[in-house]
């Protein structure tokens, strides 16, 4: 089946997956905006425990997310992994600490002899939720910013910052840096929204509920001011263009501008997706009694749309999807930065197994889902966090 | 070499090997007791015993507390393939890479969405389906063992590719032969296996202090007839499946099987070193420097264990080091040289190639072809580098055999005494069943030092040696973390063990 797709199908079929999974994590990211809101929702020892097992049951999606996306990248765009990885090390070391502090703190917040306590625990929650969120979102900037690496004709890769890739988010003598900073802070505000509607479907305590639907629109009007900031740059910026016979990259004016123009369905999708984020938010905002439950599904589908959408922008419509400001050739296309043809086919197999995932995880999921979070609960549930 | 950050390879290993000892503290534990849980839950659906239940829940506690630390140093492991080790990433990541994304998609998923089930579904889910949870949690936990075991296997023992010189990589050209390969199954067999018996140990250990204490009697002879015959099967089959990896060893990394025996001159009936004791640290620039202070030797022994003929050759480190003509095998001298023509063939194949001279490319590649077997030997001048820390590897060796064939040995008395239900009077087991948990850690890690010592200086045999696989950054940033993980990693398992203790000594049977 696989083996009768092109070699660049194949490319674009995986540059498809790990944007899917991409934008599967920013939506499950929730779970990061969940940990810094459980003080400013939760004003008693148990609301603060309702709020924390509400995403407890839910953190090792966001990890797991996270870890299949590192796997498939290393997998289908191995020079992408060894560049990103190996040249902005502090970025990616952050993001790593702030996920193992992450890891233990559920589990051991409220058990009996912990040493470190359970506010130690919950700031460690909320380091990993500020962390996480706004230095992936920088990080996902840069695929439009670009980075200063060289790669040379062994394709080892050389970044050329000491910083080791701080200079992305600290480095405020650029522009850039601004734009990489404005989708940290759009996705980190993003994240709270999200949360916020999860909340919402998920717990059912009147004072947590009417303080999270207090929360919405200031949480609301700053995600979308960073984000469009964020997004008009980048339609108005030149982009890292690539010629698709010499596979010379050059720089073009309106570059991600033209790719949504030239890729109707990719401009549907983030229009589609920008629409359904906004209207989840304003039936949460204005219209919960009638169906602010189900908002979290309209918000997050439109995260994933929009997401998703972008990631194409990036590395579709022959564009150098991890460019290089220092080497304009050094920049990574979906092309030079791929595993063989081989592998890919291999791998495509395996991802036939994805519907299967998705349906087990909605299935389980909804099992746990049928009723919210009560008090009650967390008083009878002998492992509650 | 000198063209080298020895301190950055230094660093970087550290670092490595600092985050994959603290997440096999605790991983071991899990994947065994994931299973024992399932079939305490099963014996619990069948019987319908609420005790049963009651021991399902206990045990899932403290598989809860080592899930959550395994999985924060899992994390790491994985992306310092990309952190710390780029050109590595680069160099095999057609290959490498697959096993970890299919861990993902086929593991991770099945391990994190039904763990949510086991704990939290108690009571909002039919009793079949949290059963079916809980298996799910075992087999998901395992295939994941599965999948990093796979991708190690083809580091000691590389094939299923070729090398792409365009793209200055090896590519997958055989998936099947990678999965199947007989290091990867041995490997994945005998790692699974040693870990069962580790959670075994760690559940007739916690049992057998209750018993001590004379608390909850009941309810933890039970745990501890599951344990004892859980950890006697799997304990078999690690000894089994030990001695088959052995062979593999011997087969396709002969140098890492010389260092594990303290082997330096090979010979025919070679007799096996039981016990042994160095006089002296073997000096790695000259291997006869080596003497033994005492050893106990069983004759014929290594031949046999290596290829299953008492009077077969072994080679030892210096017939691997300087060749023996006389039974085929090639020194490292020649080897060296090998490599460093293919090096210098792949320099001017791509020199020639930029240039659009087809003719030069052509020889070159050919010339790359014909050595590329030694690639890795290239990057070293003296051969005594390519020898690993022989003390290291030979005692994790020997430590591990003895303490395996002692567990099987715990393993038998245990369940002997506990079916006769005199076990509660056998307090020199009982003893001997505690303080075996910490000998299971021991036994791990002493694995995992033969595995990963005994195969330097490389990361991919043959291939490419430990030193050109590190990332391009400052050993600066390198030791920064590893004093930052060292910190972190340390806290948490100060926390969890805290955690873990008290709720081992602080749980009473509310069923009565």
């Amino acid at each position: 089946m696989f083996e009768n797709l092109s070699y660049l199908a194949l490319q674009e079929y995986w540059w498809a997956i790990v944007s899917l999974l991409g934008s599967l994590l920013v939506f499950l990211l929730f779970v990061q905006g969940g940990q810094t809101l459980l003080y400013t929702l939760g004003k008693t020892e148990n609301e603060v425990k309702v709020l924390a097992n509400s995403l407890g049951r839910k953190w090792e999606f966001t990890f797991t997310t996270l870890v299949t996306f590192g796997g498939a990248a290393f997998a289908s765009f191995p020079l992408f992994y060894a560049t990103s990885f190996g040249g902005a090390y502090w970025v990616w070391m952050i993001i790593l600490f702030a996920f193992i502090i992450q890891a233990v703190s559920y589990e051991y917040r409220s058990k009996a002899s912990n040493w470190l306590g359970t506010k130690t625990y919950d700031t460690f929650l909320y380091i990993n939720g500020l962390l996480a969120t706004l230095l992936l979102g920088t990080a996902v900037a840069t695929f439009f910013t670009g980075s200063d690496f060289l790669i040379n004709n062994m394709n080892q890769s050389f970044w050329q910052s000491p910083f080791k890739g701080l200079e992305l988010a600290f480095n405020f003598g650029r522009y850039a840096t601004y734009i990489n900073l404005s989708l940290g802070l759009g996705v980190f505000f993003l994240a709270r929204v999200l949360a916020l509607l999860y909340f919402m479907n998920n717990v059912d305590d009147k004072a947590i509920l009417e303080r999270a639907r207090k929360k919405l629109i200031p949480n609301a009007g700053l995600f979308l001011v960073f984000f469009l900031f964020f997004l008009i740059n980048i339609l108005v910026i030149s982009g890292f263009n690539y010629d698709p016979v010499t596979k010379i990259i050059n720089m073009e004016s309106f570059k991600y501008l033209h790719n949504l123009l030239d890729m109707p369905v990719v401009l549907i999708l983030l229009l589609l997706g920008v629409v359904m984020v906004l209207w989840g938010i304003y039936r949460a905002a204005f219209a919960y009694d009638k169906c602010g439950r189900k908002a979290i599904w309209f918000s997050g589908g439109g995260v994933v749309l929009t997401v998703f959408a972008l990631f194409l922008m990036a590395g579709f419509n022959h564009t150098a999807f991890y460019p290089s400001t220092y080497d304009l050739q050094s920049s990574l296309t979906i092309e030079n930065a791929s595993s063989s043809k081989y592998t890919l086919i291999a791998m495509s197999y395996v991802s036939l197994m994805v519907p299967f995932v998705v349906a087990y995880i909605w299935y389980a999921w909804k099992s746990l889902n049928n009723t919210p979070i009560t008090q009650k609960e967390m008083e009878e549930d002998s492992h509650a966090y | 070499m000198e063209h080298f950050n020895l301190a950055l390879v230094d660093w970087s290993r550290a670092q490595f090997a600092l985050t994959a000892l603290y997440h096999w503290i605790f991983v071991p534990i899990t994947l065994g007791t994931s299973f024992i849980i399932a079939i305490m839950e099963t014996i619990y659906v069948k019987t319908g015993d609420e005790m049963w239940k009651r021991i399902t829940k206990f045990w899932m506690t403290l598989f809860g507390i080592n899930f959550a630390i395994g999985v924060a140093t899992g994390i790491i492991l994985e992306f310092e393939f990309g952190t710390n080790w780029s050109n590595y990433s680069w160099f095999v990541g057609d290959i490498f890479g697959a096993p970890l994304a299919i861990e993902g998609i086929m593991a991770f998923f099945m391990e994190s969405t039904f763990i949510a089930i086991m704990f939290f579904g108690w009571n909002k889910v039919s009793k079949g389906f949290h059963l079916t949870s809980s298996w799910l949690v075992a087999i998901g936990s395992n295939l994941s063992a599965l999948w990093i075991l796979v991708a190690n296997a083809w580091m000691q023992n590389p094939i299923g590719m070729h090398f792409n010189p365009d793209t200055a990589r090896n590519e997958m050209v055989d998936f099947w032969q990678i999965l199947f390969s007989p290091t990867a199954v041995n490997k994945f067999l005998h790692v699974i296996t040693s870990a069962y018996t580790y959670s075994a140990l760690f559940v007739i250990g916690i049992s057998a202090w209750y018993l001590l204490k004379k608390r909850d009697v009941t309810f933890f002879k039970r745990s501890m007839v599951v344990g004892a015959t859980f950890g006697l099967i799997a304990s078999l089959f690690m000894i089994l499946t030990g001695d088959e990896s052995a062979r593999q060893v011997f087969r396709v990394q002969p140098m890492k099987f010389a260092a594990m025996e303290g082997f330096y001159y090979g010979e025919t009936s070679a007799p096996l070193v039981a016990i042994g004791l160095f006089e002296s640290v073997p000096n790695p620039q000259n291997p006869k420097a080596k003497e033994w202070a005492a050893k106990i030797e069983i004759p014929n022994m290594l031949s046999y264990m290596a290829t299953l003929d008492p009077h077969a050759f072994v080679p030892g480190i210096h017939d691997l080091v300087h060749g023996n003509k006389e039974q085929g095998i090639v020194s490292y001298y020649d080897r060296i040289t090998r490599g460093k023509t293919a090096i210098q063939a792949l320099a001017d194949y791509k020199v020639a190639k930029k240039a659009n001279e087809t003719n030069k490319a052509n020889a070159s590649l050919a010339v790359f072809k014909d050595n590329y077997k030694d690639f890795g030997y290239g990057y070293y001048d003296d051969p005594h580098n390519l020898i690993p820390n022989v003390p290291l590897t030979f005692y994790s060796f020997h430590t591990m055999v003895g303490l395996g064939f002692l567990f099987v040995l715990i393993f038998i008395l245990t369940l002997i005494y506990v079916v006769k239900n005199k076990i509660s009077n056998k307090k020199w087991l009982l003893y001997i069943a505690l303080w075996s948990i910490p000998l299971g850690f021991l036994a791990q890690e002493a694995g995992w030092m033969v595995a990963e010592f005994g195969r330097q200086p490389w990361v991919v045999q043959d291939y490419m040696p430990t030193l050109t696989a590190v990332s391009n950054i400052d050993h600066t940033s390198v030791m920064i973390t590893v004093l930052l993980f060292t910190i972190t990693f340390t806290v948490l398992l100060i926390a969890e063990i805290k955690i873990m203790l008290k709720q081992i000594t602080g749980f009473k049977d509310g069923g009565h």
